[in-house]
């Protein structure tokens, strides 16, 4: 009699289970985003949790239908935005594997992600793998889509190499004279970039400039005496250094009583995002980036002032830095080719006239789109972000293509401000398509092949 | 010659770090033999409890020469406290344990500690610095050696590095409770026999060794930005220091810190490119040459 109830029962749990399971892939009901971002480690402060805060602070903005045009529909395409966040920390090996699950266990939607170049660069092909969108938000190498073509992969903010180059351009409008020059770089992937491409650009913009010392302090030193005394016996004109977050403060906090920046220029590729933490600590005239129309370089917009209200409700007042502005780029570039593909559908549907499956024809036009239709609409695609108009030109049409701007520092009232910006077109600052950036710049900058 | 004094006066200011950092850990490790892994935790939370306390000295309108205090204030309440709880709480459990296993559950307790760092001061960098900018790295003004410009703090490594070496060098050879600890050091079994608690040695080493730690901590707080994660970098150096030197060797560690400061003052000077290298190299070549380190005593047999 038991065993009859059980069997009853459980054919009919069995019953409900297959019935249902259909129903559940075909209406969605929600957008899952796996979003990897450092939460622990020293790239977690300047860019890990602030990429966080500014992706919670965005979702919660969008799924309330609160995003200024042209984003005021809900979430993404009417539907709710869900975010599953993971810790970058702990190599790319690891993250090859967190990879895995979010995309086989959680069975996220997008991937956007990864701040270390090491780890873009391990993504990628597993992405390619295990046919995912995955979109890179803030790591710059431009290894990813010049030594590789991915389908499944997008950039949606520039790479680094346009750091370099308007650099140098801003460097060289300044101080014409400029003979020796020096660096200060991490020993790592993006330090060693960062240099190789400072180096090349100058040396090619201005034949006979000497490296008379290239320091390359391991990543996260902390100590860094010695090398300012050997930056100070090379007696340079300008001091390049790309580095960040606790090395860059470190690196300025020893620098700075050391009399160094008296004689030389100091160029702070990355150095935007510092300035309010460093008040006295940066001498004025040194020129700062933020990787891009990012930050203070930002042009006033009301995306730009939505991220900014966005952001500070969440961080507890401070404003946006550039990791922030990277991953709105992200998440909005995501939105605008999802929304680009469904209204594509709806538009290519219309079956009116067509007196045959109406019901069915207009179902299918109104259902989310594919992922393959997302990924055609993304290629190419150009939409807007709080740091201006983001076109999708290199990689194949999955890496995105923008200006940048630099600027110099002034101490004023104990704030660090920047003055004299000066802003460069995407063209100038970046390699046509197929070209390597090395290459590009060791021709001279030619725009075509 | 210039650019050769300026290797001299970089190497010997790096040396002092590196000699502060890694004594607290070659001396728990010739009394207790443990390879203290946390050393690298406690070293930041003194550079964390340093940031605290001189954020709150500042903030309450003192004179920034009053700074100092707070830092030697940072490390002995790391010492007094931190010190204490590990070894009563966890440590004494775990005596008479493979050195493996403590390496293990030093290394555990450094996970935890870290994790605790970044629960109770955050993720973003903090530095110690008042009102208008003050800082005990620039208070105490600069010197001028080779047409370089160095700040007098430097000085104070130097000077705190060899107070600390010479204070613990003489306790060692000649104080009664220094020859005890020698005593403990070379048979930990026959001295209790012979009725040194060893116990109260262990104890007292650890909250000394943890005080190291902390030290280490408060006087990097003011050159550097205090970040999670800095104590994972100076465990390495530390260790480096400690192995070239001969594990739980005084004069080791001094000569090991010695030598790789020179060394890697040469390198980012002469050969910047092969500074990552360069602490490893002399690592290799000593070990290479006495595979226990510069100052390795004979091992005793035991049977």
């Amino acid at each position: 009699m038991l065993t009859r109830l059980l069997r009853v029962a459980l054919t009919g749990l069995a019953i409900t289970a297959v019935s249902s399971a259909p129903a559940l892939a075909q209406q969605k009901t929600s957008i899952k985003i796996g979003f990897v971002t450092f939460l622990s480690g020293p790239a977690s402060g300047p860019f890990g949790v602030p990429a966080k805060l500014a992706a919670e602070g965005i979702v919660e903005s969008l799924n309330a239908g609160k995003g200024p045009a042209p984003y005021q529909i809900k979430g993404i395409g009417g539907l709710p935005v869900e975010l599953v966040v993971i810790d970058e920390a702990g190599g790319a090996t690891k993250q090859v594997s967190e990879y895995r699950t979010l995309v086989q266990r959680q069975d996220v939607d997008v991937v956007i992600g990864y701040i270390g170049s090491g780890d873009c660069l391990a993504i990628a092909p597993v992405a390619e793998e295990l046919k995912k969108l995955t979109v890179f938000f803030d790591c710059g190498t431009p290894r990813i889509f010049e030594e590789g073509s991915y389908k499944y992969v997008f950039r949606t903010r520039p790479h680094a190499t346009m750091d370099a180059v308007a650099a140098t351009m801003y460097l060289l409008d300044n101080r014409p004279a400029v003979k020796r020059v020096s660096g200060i770089n991490q020993n790592y992937a993006y330090g060693q970039d960062s240099w190789n491409d400072f180096e090349a650009t100058i040396k090619a913009m201005k034949p006979g400039v000497e490296i008379v010392t290239s320091q390359m302090p391991k990543f996260g030193a902390g100590q860094y005496g010695s090398e300012i005394s050997a930056l100070i016996a090379s007696n340079p004109d300008v001091i390049h250094s790309s580095l960040w977050g606790g090395d860059l403060e470190a690196f300025m906090l020893q620098a700075q009583p050391r009399d160094i920046f008296k004689k030389s220029q100091l160029v702070l590729v990355a150095g935007e995002p510092y300035l309010h933490r460093l008040p006295g600590k940066i001498p004025d005239g040194t020129i700062v980036g933020a990787r891009g129309t990012n930050g203070v370089f930002a042009p006033d917009s009301a995306l730009k002032r939505w991220l900014v209200a966005t952001y500070k409700a969440k961080s507890g007042g401070l404003d946006p830095n550039y990791p922030a502005y990277s991953v709105a780029q992200a998440i909005l570039g995501v939105k605008a080719a999802w929304e680009k593909a469904a209204a594509k559908k709806i538009g290519s549907a219309t079956p009116m006239g067509a007196a045959k499956n109406v019901k069915e024809e207009m179902e299918k036009a109104y259902a989310p789109p594919t992922q393959e239709e997302v990924i055609a609409a993304f290629e190419r695609n150009v939409f807007d972000s709080p740091s201006g108009k983001v076109h999708m030109n290199l990689g194949k049409g999955h890496q995105a293509v923008m200006g940048t701007a630099y600027g110099s520092t002034r101490f004023e009232n104990g704030v660090v401000k920047v003055g004299s910006i000066k802003y460069y077109d995407a063209d100038r600052v970046t390699p046509p398509e197929g070209v390597s950036s090395l290459d590009w710049i060791k021709s001279g900058f030619k725009r075509t092949k | 010659m210039s650019q050769f004094i300026a290797v001299l006066v970089d190497g010997i200011v790096y040396s002092s770090w590196l000699f502060i950092i890694a004594v607290g850990l070659t001396l728990i490790y010739g009394v207790m033999k443990i390879l203290n892994i946390a050393h690298g935790s406690l070293y930041a939370l003194g550079a964390f409890t340093s940031v605290t306390l001189c954020t709150m000295w500042f903030s309450g309108g003192h004179d920034a020469m009053g700074s100092y205090a707070m830092l030697l204030l940072a490390a002995v309440l790391v010492g007094l406290v931190a010190g204490p709880v590990i070894e009563r709480g966890l440590l004494q459990f775990m005596y008479g344990k493979d050195e493996v296993v403590l390496v293990l559950v030093t290394y555990a307790l450094f996970l935890i500690l870290e994790d605790l760092i970044k629960l109770v001061w955050g993720v973003d960098p903090l530095f110690i610095t008042g009102p208008n900018g003050e800082s005990p790295y620039s208070l105490l003004g600069n010197f001028e050696v080779a047409g370089l410009t160095y700040p007098n703090y430097n000085l104070v490594l130097v000077g705190v590095a060899a107070a600390t070496g010479g204070a613990l060098a003489w306790a060692l050879a000649k104080t009664r409770s220094g020859k005890l600890l020698l005593a403990v050091i070379h048979d930990r079994e026959i001295s209790a026999a012979l009725g040194i608690n060893v116990g109260r040695t262990y104890f007292v080493t650890f909250t000394i060794g943890a005080m190291l730690a902390g030290v280490g901590g408060a006087l990097t707080a003011p050159t550097v930005s205090v970040v999670t994660g800095m104590g994972a970098e100076v465990i390495v150096l530390a260790f480096a220091v400690v192995v070239i030197g001969g594990l739980g060797s005084l004069p080791g560690a001094a000569l090991g810190a010695l030598i790789v400061g020179l060394v890697r003052a040469a390198a980012v000077h002469y050969f910047p490119e092969v500074e990552l290298f360069s602490i490893y190299f002399v690592m290799a070549v000593v070990l290479i040459l006495r595979p226990k380190g510069l100052f390795s005593g004979a091992e005793v047999r035991k049977i």
